[in-house]
């Protein structure tokens, strides 16, 4: 009777979907079985786990710099990464019965786990970039565990205590856990594995955020796209043009992020390995932008005379573009990432139709009457603008749909459902590398498991060459924030993302949805165990439930 | 205050006052939800001083100092309306007062009323009151000449919680009781067992949840859990109401209960699996006897919930011992007989303990089929099935037969869908089914459902609220007057940034802002 086998009947033994208003008896849907890769989620490309096992004391066991390792104590990066992994794996210093004991270890204990950076230039301080190395190799035995990465990205990746997964069943004797014989090798699958947070439809206070970052590192996510304003508010707090969130945030004082809190999320977030990108997106979606910059929106007009309501930003003007110039100056300083996500997305055409400023201007350019062109004539000065800041771009697939001409390094980001496959054949035919969104919109919602939706995607599923595959660099998950907000953003995206986040991180081959369903089951519950409220797969239990109620 | 044994509001008289130390002022009324019966507001508002404001009893009051049930309420009560002042003096001075034979809730200069028949009509008038003071961006705190008549439309509003897919920790049951009361809802309905796990800690049969919870020492509920439980909603006015369904839905049932379940056969042979509770078997009956003779006397409340929904006939096909009963009891082959025979017999078993039985519809159509009917007054049926045009039918035939009856289906709040589904749960009509007045009158209520296949203590909050607080008026408040589910929108929204200020994690309706957001994770 161990105990997982007590977890194992308490799932089997689900009958099926109760009071459904589905009159035909359900058989019982998932039945928990242990995966024989224990809860290692996302799964690593190589992993060879022996039925050899070591204990973990609290009193023992240390995290510590190999000798031969290119970061030392000097990398805050590592040393505040071992805390927190320790912290995870036995709680914090506070709790520990036995801290006061000695070192004392048993012959079968694990007592070292040595992280060693083997390029000569760690990235200590640095931050993470899409061509980051991550890849990372961990190898457990006795008396030491190692592991090796190039970088401190990939050492971030393979804390222990990913494969320390006995953890759900083990974890509440105090301080006997164990983890087995094991080696593993691993490294991405995508560069680039994302999660798009809104946080203009409704503000999300900065805990909301950290503690989501801290989730993305514990699903091995690597970047951070802030989609941070918007129509309804523009919570950004702008040096430049302080008065864009003091009369475009939903309060001036409450409902900002000021450039201290932004520089709080990045620097939390590179402790994490994870990049921030941060989305401006223009000439649409700008409501809120016309509050505090007066003549940046176009004026609509009822016949001939303005209406009082305003459409895109207006891209006939010479002052737009100085103040997108300024305005794009101050981000490309504010956040140290090497792309600036510009937006482009869906712009409604009815407002520039009515002016007739803008009719003049179309005539003059010889547009004609298709509009699109006009979208293009602003997107192309914009992304001259942010091209000169040395900053490379993301755009929506919008953007080049509409044929404007895009840097090589431009990444389309393709997020319209339907024929997804055929706008990421059409990118990478045109030699343009791109991002996949379209299938991970998680603030969609439905009733059961669809997370194994998410999981079944294949984004390279699509008609092309290999070397048009190779242009496809990620995915994001999206959880746009019309319906969501502090209360619930959390459960809602996890587990649901973790999905996402091992079918961009793990080999195409892994797609076994049972297995999967086993691994995630006790991902999520090591996810609650951390203080995540992550929301359950299906009926069961973890062994610590949420407490944060 | 003598301990709530039933649903039925048979107290005294009672009467209560508040003095409100005024000056005039000028603003707008904010909503209330759910909406009052009838409700007069002035533009003339008066401040309230939380250091000068207080509740007391009124003279002629039947209830005075020392009605825990009151006492308590003003302390929650002055907290939830002054947030920034976590003590005060909430009841010391008792003022003299006419009292009035009516349901009143009525604030002019100086002083607010509250008269109310019972204390529980007390409670929910202190949370309309709470309600009605807004507090302006200077921190001031207002309230506006106000006069409410308020009632409920319903008798029977109540939300289940399933901790049997899920544990749901005392903490989060404990807070959901907090919400239901804002929103007046009052009866919490503990599915507190089923098929996944048996958290419920019998005394009688402690090895229930030693071998059916899904851990026997953190994922149970103790006796003292559950009389915390019922005493914490019993001041919140909220009746707790047990279900411990069977004989189906009972899986973690048979693993601290042998013989309880039926042996299921392969062939000729059992196959090592099992059914339904054994409906032959006179230990079952005095298992059964057993268990809710000790429930009766741990839950106060005077209905029993017994489920009796979902039997699964295929184990009892299968069991030539079930076979040979069936023969034995000229069922022939109607297995539908023996389900209605297991549920008369505990039915019988929870009137002797002068209980009244609530079941799911199951039980009813089982008996309608072969006119083998329990008495009206022993039970009462709970609708869970189908679309409007199927439990509207269903509505009509079970009222029809005289039963009184409670409707669930169209509040299944565990079924989610992208976008704003609280307009579905709102525009409800429990009563639009053809029928007599008298057939009407015997539609008790409704219950929003939140099963727990896929929630549990870290998403049940904000999936709950402020969802069922749209069935919470439906079941509230006058239907004609709130039959316009856009104008309930701007009300629902502000209700639900109040929740948020009150510590309650309700989800948004729609994009926008509420000035005290969520401030957890």
């Amino acid at each position: 009777g161990s105990p997982f086998v007590s977890l194992l009947l308490a799932l089997s033994c689900c009958q099926g979907l109760h009071h459904n208003n589905i009159d035909d008896y359900v058989e019982a849907e998932p039945v928990f079985q242990a995966s024989k890769y224990g809860s290692l989620w996302p799964l690593p490309q190589k992993v060879q786990i022996s039925e050899v096992s070591f204990k973990l004391s609290s009193a023992s066991f240390r995290i510590v710099d190999a000798k031969a390792s290119s970061a030392g104590p000097s990398c805050s990066l590592l040393q505040s990464a071992y805390r927190r992994y320790y912290e995870y794996m036995f709680g914090s210093a506070k709790k520990q019965w036995g801290s006061k004991n000695n070192r004392r270890s048993d012959p079968s204990d694990l007592t070292e786990l040595q992280v060693w950076i083997t390029s000569p230039d760690s990235e200590c301080d640095g931050y993470p970039s899409v061509t980051s190395d991550e890849s990372y190799e961990l190898t457990v035995n006795q008396p030491v565990a190692v592991l090796k990465a190039p970088t401190v990205w990939g050492a971030l990746h393979g804390r222990i205590y990913s494969i320390y997964f006995h953890c759900q069943i083990i974890s509440y004797f105090p301080f006997s856990k164990s983890i087995n014989a094991t080696i593993i090798n691993d490294f991405p699958r995508f560069q680039h594995r994302g999660i798009l947070l809104d946080s203009s439809r409704h503000f999300l206070p900065i805990k909301v955020i950290l503690s989501n970052l801290e989730t993305m590192a514990m699903n091995k996510i690597n970047v951070f796209h802030w989609h941070i304003v918007d129509e309804q508010s523009f919570p950004y707090l702008s040096r430049t043009f302080p008065q864009l969130s003091e009369q475009g945030a939903y309060h001036p004082y409450t409902h900002v992020y000021t450039p201290a809190d932004v520089k709080m999320v990045i620097e939390f977030a590179r402790l994490r390995g994870i990049r921030v990108v941060p989305e401006f997106d223009t000439p649409g979606h700008t409501q809120s932008w016309g509050k505090g910059q007066k003549d940046l929106l176009t004026p609509c007009y009822s016949g001939s005379k303005p209406s009082g309501s305003f459409g895109p930003v207006n891209p006939i003007l010479n002052t737009t573009y100085d103040f997108m110039a300024k305005f794009f100056t101050e981000i490309s300083t504010v956040f140290p990432d090497g792309y600036i996500h510009l937006g482009g997305d869906e712009v409604d055409f009815t407002c520039w139709k009515s002016n007739p400023d803008i009719q003049k201007f179309m005539e003059q350019q010889h547009f004609g009457e298709d509009y699109s062109k006009l979208e293009s004539f602003y997107i192309q000065k914009l992304l001259d603008i942010v091209a000169s800041t040395k900053k490379g771009y993301l755009v929506w697939q919008e953007v080049f749909d509409n044929g404007v001409k895009l840097k090589p390094d431009t990444v389309v980001h393709v997020w319209i459902g339907g024929r997804s496959d055929k706008e990421m054949s059409n990118v990478t035919a045109a030699g343009y590398t791109t991002i996949l969104s379209a299938p991970w919109y998680l603030d969609y919602i439905s009733y059961g498991q669809d997370w194994q939706k998410y999981y079944k995607v294949e984004p390279l599923n699509f008609e092309g060459t290999d070397e048009q595959k190779k242009l496809v660099i990620g995915g994001e998950a999206c959880l746009w924030g019309e319906y969501v907000d502090a209360t619930n953003l959390t459960p809602r995206l996890w587990p649901r993302a973790s999905a996402v986040a091992e079918r961009l991180w793990s080999a195409k081959n892994v797609t076994d949805i049972d297995d999967a369903f086993n691994r995630l089951s006790l991902h999520r519950c090591r996810m609650v165990e951390r203080g995540i409220p992550a929301e359950p797969l299906f009926s069961s239990y973890c062994l610590h439930e949420y407490k944060g109620v | 205050m003598s301990v709530v044994t039933s649903g039925r509001y048979t107290f005294p008289n009672y009467n209560l006052v508040f003095f409100i130390f005024l000056q005039l002022g000028l603003h707008s009324v904010e909503g209330v939800w759910p909406l009052p019966q009838s409700i007069t507001s002035s533009p003339e508002r008066y401040p309230l001083n939380p250091q000068a404001f207080y509740f007391t009893y009124g003279s002629q009051s039947a209830a005075q100092e020392g009605c825990s049930v009151l006492d308590e309420a003003f302390k929650r009560y002055f907290s939830l309306i002054f947030p920034d002042y976590s003590s005060g003096r909430f009841y010391s001075e008792v003022k003299f007062l006419q009292w009035k034979n009516e349901n009143t809730l009525s604030v002019s200069a100086g002083q607010a009323y509250l008269k109310a028949e019972t204390v529980w009509g007390a409670l929910r008038g202190l949370e309309t009151f709470s309600q009605l003071v807004y507090q302006e961006d200077f921190g001031s705190y207002y309230v506006n000449k106000t006069e409410i008549e308020d009632f409920p439309r319903f008798q029977f509003r109540g939300i289940l919680l399933d901790t049997s897919r899920h544990y749901l920790p005392v903490q989060a049951i404990l807070k959901t009781l907090d919400a239901m009361a804002f929103s007046k809802f009052n009866v919490f309905h503990w599915h507190i067992v089923d098929d996944p796990s048996f958290p419920y800690q019998s005394r009688t049969f402690p090895d229930l949840s030693a071998k059916g919870a899904f851990h026997p020492m953190t994922h149970i509920y103790t006796q003292l859990d559950v009389r915390r439980v019922i005493s914490y909603a019993r001041m919140r006015g909220i009746r707790v109401l047990p279900e411990f369904d069977s004989p189906g839905h009972t899986q973690s049932w048979g693993k601290g209960q042998s013989d309880l379940l039926t042996p299921c056969y392969s062939g000729s042979t059992p196959s090592g699996t099992f059914g339904p509770v054994n409906p032959i078997l006179p230990s079952t009956y005095k298992f059964m006897a057993t268990l809710f003779k000790e429930v009766s006397s741990v839950f106060p409340d005077s209905y029993i919930h017994l489920g009796g929904d979902e039997v699964n006939f295929s184990c009892w096909k299968s069991n030539p011992d079930v076979r040979a009963f069936m023969l034995k009891m000229g069922f022939g082959a109607d297995f539908t007989k023996l389900e209605a025979y297991y549920m008369e017999n505990i039915v019988n078993l929870t009137a002797a303990l002068n209980r009244t039985s609530i079941v799911w519809q199951d039980v009813f159509d089982y008996h309608e089929r072969h006119n083998h009917m329990l008495a009206p007054d022993l039970i009462l049926l709970h609708i869970w099935k189908g679309v409007p045009a199927s439990y509207e039918a269903e509505l009509r035939a079970i009222t029809k037969a005289g039963y009184r009856v409670l409707l669930a289906a169209p509040w299944y709040i565990n079924h989610i869908s992208y976008g704003q589904d609280w307009r579905n749960y709102y525009t409800v009509q429990p009563l639009n089914f053809s029928g007599t007045e008298e057939q009407k009158k015997l539609v008790i209520g409704g219950e929003v459902c939140m099963w727990g296949e896929y929630v549990d203590a870290t998403n049940l909050t904000p999936r709950l609220w402020p969802r069922a607080s749209a069935a919470a008026e439906r079941l509230w408040s006058d239907e004609k007057q709130t039959s316009d589910v856009d104008k309930a929108f701007p009300r629902l929204k502000d209700f639900r940034c109040e929740l948020l200020r009150r510590g309650i994690q309700a989800e948004p309706l729609f994009v926008g802002h509420c000035k005290h957001e969520y401030q957890g994770v």
